[in-house]
């Protein structure tokens, strides 16, 4: 009871997360408010007492996933200019 | 142009966002672009009447947003159905849970119970979760390793750029490195007495790999994880798995006794085969997420 605040304000901003990462256009952006709601999802299982939750959303969540989209994205944008170049 | 509409909108709508795919599946694919008959070109997308084209994308938004609160719905009614949070009658307060929560640490010698539970009772899970990781890296290679197919033949040298001498990544990394693989190796080794686990520490080992490679480039880390030792290493980790607890559930359910004991509950060397099974899925799931990583960045392990 003494965290319920606490964990109201990370649920709206658990819900804010989620939406606007649907809605932001720049994907860079979006992902890393992706990164920051897997943060706030690993705090909250930390609150309900799943330790081993936790450390597996911060250290997947946050951080594998999160670098592997950032090469795609890399890779995607290098391969739009190399075709680019071609075309030139 | 009448015959094929829908297909032709799909793909002027492609061709406006994703233009660099068509155009690297086109080099990749030789077969692919035989096998339709009518060849886009650019004049065939010329000659796709502009009203069409607006009007589909107007519609496009609007019908997934129809689509996705229809969804939306069917699951929120599924939610209000469940049942009432921690009531005394739902179906999930079943013996199984009493059984796990009350003879947990008698039976697997893990103190903590979700370890128990995961490596013990319900090997098979993780088991069927290693399998997965190892299946989706072996069906990346598949796809990245084949010359012919794999788009970095497309560019050369990729992800070189990536990799600068940078100062701050350099000294961080030297001091978070060793920190990271250490923390993980803990969470592996102490997965039965208090948080972690093969899972999570073998993420966090993985990470360290990662953020190594990403300071001071491939050269060091190729000299013990390369392709070579990577296949021996998560091959003999699986078939430890699979084998091991074969003969476990083998034994349990004739009523052998293994020769793995439960030992004294909070030693280190306890809990019999969870602390192998930690390691072997830990080593998997390392050698997975930096396999990964390389094989996005730079096209090989």
């Amino acid at each position: 009871m003494q965290y319920f605040d606490f964990e109201m304000l990370l649920l709206v901003l658990l819900v804010i997360c989620g939406i606007s990462t649907c809605l932001t256009k720049n994907l860079l952006a979006s992902l890393v408010i992706f990164m920051a709601y897997s943060l706030l999802m690993a705090i909250i299982w930390a609150l309900l007492r799943a330790p081993d939750l936790a450390i597996t959303e911060a250290a997947v969540g946050a951080g594998i996933s999160s670098i592997l989209l950032f090469i795609t994205l890399h890779i995607l944008r290098k391969l739009r200019k190399g075709s680019e170049d071609e075309t030139k | 142009m009448k015959r094929n509409n829908l297909k032709e909108w799909f793909r002027a709508w492609d061709e406006d966002r994703f233009d660099f795919t068509e155009k690297a599946a086109g080099e990749m694919h030789p077969d692919l672009i035989q096998e339709t008959p009518e060849k886009v070109t650019e004049e065939n997308l010329i000659g796709l009447e502009h009203k069409e084209k607006a009007a589909f994308q107007k519609l496009y938004p609007i019908l997934a947003v129809i689509l996705i609160t229809v969804m939306i719905a069917f699951f929120l009614r599924a939610v209000f159905d469940l049942p009432e949070f921690g009531k005394a009658g739902n179906p999930t307060d079943n013996e199984v849970v009493d059984r796990y929560l009350r003879n947990g640490m008698e039976e697997t010698g893990a103190v903590n119970a979700v370890s128990g539970i995961i490596l013990d009772y319900r090997a098979f899970d993780t088991l069927g979760e290693s399998h997965v990781l190892f299946a989706a890296l072996t069906a990346v290679m598949i796809l990245l390793l084949y010359p012919d197919v794999s788009p970095f033949k497309a560019t050369k040298d990729f992800g070189v750029d990536l990799i600068r001498r940078d100062v701050i990544v350099g000294t961080t990394a030297k001091v978070l490195v060793p920190v990271t693989v250490l923390f993980g190796s803990y969470l592996i080794l102490n997965g039965h007495l208090g948080p972690g686990g093969g899972f999570s520490g073998g993420a966090i080992i993985g990470a360290g790999f990662i953020l190594y490679s990403v300071a001071f480039g491939y050269t060091g880390i190729e000299r013990y994880l390369n392709l070579r030792s990577f296949r021996i290493v998560c091959a003999c980790a699986l078939c430890f798995y699979s084998v091991s607890k074969c003969y476990s559930f083998f034994c349990g359910a004739n009523g052998f006794h293994t020769i793995f004991s439960a030992g004294t509950p909070g030693r280190i060397l306890s809990a019999g085969l969870i602390l192998p099974l930690n390691a072997a899925v830990g080593i998997v799931v390392a050698c997975t997420m930096y396999g990964l990583y390389s094989m996005f960045q730079r096209g090989k392990i």
